[in-house]
C-alpha cells in the first residue's frame, strides 16, 4: 500500500536513522487529517451541496421541511433563457478582462520602472505600493468613496479647478453604469497593481545578466531584448499572476457591492458576484448561477491551469 | 477571501543587490555622451517613479488628512490639503463609540480562533507534505492549489446554509470555521516551503547525539521555523481582519458585526454628513494593519517564494 519514506532517503529505506515503520505511515495521514477535514467540511461540502441543489426545486414548501424535488436542468434553463443573466455574464467577463489587462500592463510597467531607477526612487515607489496593498479593502473602499464624492470629493475639485473642467463640480460618478465601472476599475486596479508589480519585479531580478549581455553583444536593441528575452524568461511568473488576476476580477464582489450601496442603481451595475448575492433567498437559482460562474472561471483559466500543472513539478 | 490567497511566486524583498545596475554598464558602444544620456534617462525615470508613488499613496494620505479635519474644513468648496489646525475630535468620537468596541471584540475573537487553528492545522499538514513521501501526496498538493481557484463568492450561500443548520450563524465560531478553511490552503502552501528549507540533516545530527525524534524536532527544527510561522500567522491575521463578504453573509445581526461591517455601517450612517468621522474609523482599522504589513512584508514574501520552490 502506501509507500512512506522520508524525502531525504531513497525508497529502499536503508537509512539507519529513520527506519521505516508502519506506525509512521499512518502518522503521516494523521498529520493531514485536521486540515483535510476542515477544508472538506467548510469548502468541499458546500460546493457539492450547492451543485446538487442547483438541480432541485427549493421553494416555499422546502423551507417548511418538504424534501426538495428534482427538477433536472430547470434552474439552468430558467437562468440561461433570461437575457438579463446573459447581460450580467457579458458585463462580468468584460469587466474581468479589462481590469486584468489594465492591472497587468500597469503592474509590469511598474516592475520594469523599478528595475531602471536608482535606489531612492525605487524604495519610495515600493513603500507607496505596499501601503496601497496593505490597506484593508473596506478602508480603501471608504476612502475612494470620499475621493469620488460628488459634492466635496477632491477628484471633482481637481478636475474642475486644476484642469478647468467646470462641469465636473458636483458630478456624480456612480449613477451612470459606464462611469460606475470606471470608478470600480480605478479602485480594483489601484488595489491589485502592487501584487503584480512586486511579483513581476521578483521575476525580473532572476533574469541572468549574462544572457542580456550576450544579446546586447549580438546587437539586440533594448526593445528586442525586452520582448525576446525578458518576457519569455519571466513567462511563468506572468502567467500565474495573470491567472490570479482573471480569477479575482471575475468574482469581484466587495467593490461592486459597496459602490452599489453608495447609491448606484443595482440593476444596471450588477456583476455575477452581486447577482448571486441578490438571489440569496432562492437557493437553487443561486446554486445554479454559482455553478455557471465556476464553469466560466474554468473556461477562462483552464488553459493556463493545464499549462501550469504541466510545468509545475509538485 | 481567497482574494489574497495566492500560490504566486512573489514579491521581492526591498532591495536584492542582484543585477539591477547591470544593463547600463554593458553598453556596447560606451561613449561619454551615451553614458551621460543614460544617467539622465535614469534620473527622469526616477522622477516619474516618485510622481507615481505620490499618486498611488494619495488615497491613504487623504484618509489620514481628512481624519484630522473638522467638518467645516471638509465641507468647503476648497479642499484642505494639509491637516494644519487639525483636531482629534473625529478619533475621539469613534473611540467613544461602543459599537466600535463591540465590533473590535468580535473581530479579535474571530482572528484569534482563525490564527490558532490555521497555524496548527497548516503546520501539521505542511510537515506531512514536505517531510514525507506517501501515496496521495501529489493529489493533496494539487487539491490545495485548485481549492484556491474556486470563486468563494459562489459558495457563500451554501456556506451560510451549512452554518445555519448548525446554529452557527451570527457566531464568531461559525465565521472562524469558514475563514480558517479558506485560509488553510495558502498557509499550508507557504509553510511547506519553510519546512522544506530546514535541512533534515540538522535533526539527524541531533538524534545521533541522543535526542529522540520528537525531541530533535522540537528542539532543533521548530525554532528554525519561527519566521515561517510568523509569516503564515500574519497572513491569516490580515485575511481574517479584513474579510468582508463572508462576514456580510454570516453575521446578519448588527450586534455581531466585525470591524469591516461596522465601518460599512458607519459610512452608511455618515455619508454626506461627516466624512471626518468615517475617515477616522477607517484609519483606526487600517493603520495598525498597514504597520504590521510593512514590518513583516519581507518575511511574508520570502515565504511565498519559499513555497514556490520544490519541497
Amino acid at each position: 500500500m502506501a509507500v512512506t519514506a522520508l524525502v531525504v532517503e531513497q525508497d529502499d529505506g536503508t537509512s539507519p536513522v529513520f527506519p521505516r515503520r508502519r506506525r509512521r505511515r499512518l502518522g503521516v495521514y494523521g498529520l493531514l487529517v485536521p486540515a483535510s477535514v476542515l477544508i472538506g467540511i467548510a469548502l468541499g461540502y458546500p460546493l457539492i451541496r450547492q451543485f446538487i441543489t442547483s438541480f432541485q426545486e427549493f421553494g416555499l414548501k422546502q423551507q417548511f421541511g418538504a424534501p426538495p424535488e428534482w427538477v433536472g436542468l430547470k434552474n439552468y434553463q430558467e437562468l440561461l433563457s433570461d437575457p438579463y443573466v446573459w447581460t450580467v455574464i457579458g458585463r462580468s467577463i468584460a469587466f474581468c478582462l479589462v481590469n486584468a489587462a489594465v492591472t497587468m500592463i500597469i503592474g509590469i510597467a511598474f516592475a520594469v520602472l523599478m528595475q531602471r531607477i536608482g535606489r531612492g526612487a525605487r524604495v519610495t515607489l515600493q513603500v507607496s505600493l505596499l501601503l496601497a496593498w496593505g490597506t484593508p479593502v473596506l478602508a480603501s473602499m471608504t476612502v475612494w468613496q470620499w475621493l469620488f464624492d460628488s459634492q466635496y470629493g477632491v477628484i471633482n475639485w481637481v478636475l474642475a479647478n486644476v484642469f478647468g473642467m467646470e462641469d465636473m463640480a458636483g458630478h456624480s460618478w456612480i449613477i451612470e453604469p459606464l462611469s460606475f465601472y470606471f470608478v470600480a476599475t480605478v479602485i480594483v486596479v489601484w488595489m491589485s497593481v502592487p501584487f503584480v508589480a512586486f511579483s513581476v519585479y521578483a521575476g525580473l531580478l532572476q533574469v541572468p545578466e549574462e544572457t542580456m549581455e550576450a544579446a546586447q553583444l549580438d546587437g539586440a536593441s533594448q526593445r528586442q531584448r525586452f520582448w525576446n528575452i525578458t518576457i519569455p524568461m519571466i513567462r511563468p511568473v506572468l502567467s500565474i499572476v495573470m491567472l490570479l488576476q482573471v480569477i479575482w476580477d471575475l468574482k469581484v464582489f466587495t467593490q461592486i457591492y459597496v459602490l452599489q450601496r453608495a447609491g448606484a442603481p443595482t440593476h444596471e451595475t450588477n456583476l455575477l458576484g452581486t447577482l448571486i448575492y441578490s438571489y440569496a433567498g432562492e437557493f437553487s437559482k443561486a446554486g445554479a448561477l454559482a455553478t455557471i460562474m465556476l464553469v466560466i472561471t474554468l473556461a477562462l483559466t483552464g488553459f493556463y491551469i493545464r499549462q501550469m500543472l504541466k510545468e509545475d513539478e509538485l | 477571501m481567497s482574494a489574497v490567497a495566492t500560490p504566486a511566486p512573489a514579491p521581492a524583498p526591498q532591495d536584492t543587490p542582484v543585477p539591477v545596475a547591470v544593463r547600463r554598464r554593458a553598453r556596447v558602444k560606451t561613449t561619454e555622451s551615451g553614458r551621460a544620456q543614460s544617467r539622465r534617462s535614469r534620473r527622469v525615470l526616477g522622477i516619474v517613479a516618485v510622481v507615481l508613488a505620490i499618486l498611488w499613496v494619495f488615497p491613504i494620505y487623504w484618509m489620514i488628512n481628512s481624519s484630522f479635519l473638522p467638518l467645516n474644513k471638509l465641507q468647503t468648496t476648497r479642499p484642505t490639503f494639509l491637516p494644519i489646525g487639525g483636531t482629534i475630535s473625529n478619533f475621539r468620537q469613534v473611540w467613544n463609540d461602543q459599537t466600535f468596541w463591540d465590533a473590535m471584540k468580535i473581530s479579535l475573537i474571530v482572528v484569534v480562533i482563525v490564527l490558532v487553528a490555521a497555524l496548527i492545522f497548516a503546520f501539521l499538514a505542511a510537515l506531512a507534505v514536505s517531510r514525507f513521501r506517501f501515496r496521495g501526496r501529489k493529489a493533496f498538493i494539487l487539491t490545495i492549489l485548485v481549492v484556491q481557484m474556486i470563486p468563494a463568492e459562489g459558495l457563500f450561500i451554501s456556506q451560510y446554509r451549512m452554518l445555519d443548520g448548525w446554529n452557527l450563524v451570527n457566531t464568531a465560531m461559525g465565521l472562524a470555521i469558514v475563514y480558517t478553511a479558506a485560509i488553510l490552503p495558502f498557509t499550508i502552501w507557504m509553510l511547506r516551503g519553510f519546512v522544506a528549507g530546514v535541512p533534515i540533516e540538522l535533526e539527524e545530527a541531533g538524534m545521533v547525539d541522543g535526542l529522540s525524534r520528537t525531541a530533535a524536532f522540537f528542539r532543533i527544527t521548530f525554532p528554525l521555523l519561527a519566521p515561517g510561522l510568523v509569516a503564515a500567522g500574519v497572513y491569516a491575521f490580515l485575511q481574517a481582519w479584513n474579510e468582508y463578504t463572508l462576514a456580510l453573509v454570516v453575521m446578519t445581526d448588527p450586534t455581531k458585526h466585525t470591524l469591516p461591517l461596522w465601518l460599512q455601517g458607519l459610512v452608511e450612517s455618515n455619508r454626506a454628513t461627516d466624512w471626518g468621522v468615517v475617515m477616522a474609523g477607517s484609519a483606526l482599522i487600517a493603520v495598525p494593519v498597514i504597520a504590521f504589513f510593512l514590518i513583516v512584508q519581507n518575511k511574508m514574501t520570502a515565504g511565498l517564494v519559499a513555497g514556490a520552490v520544490k519541497g
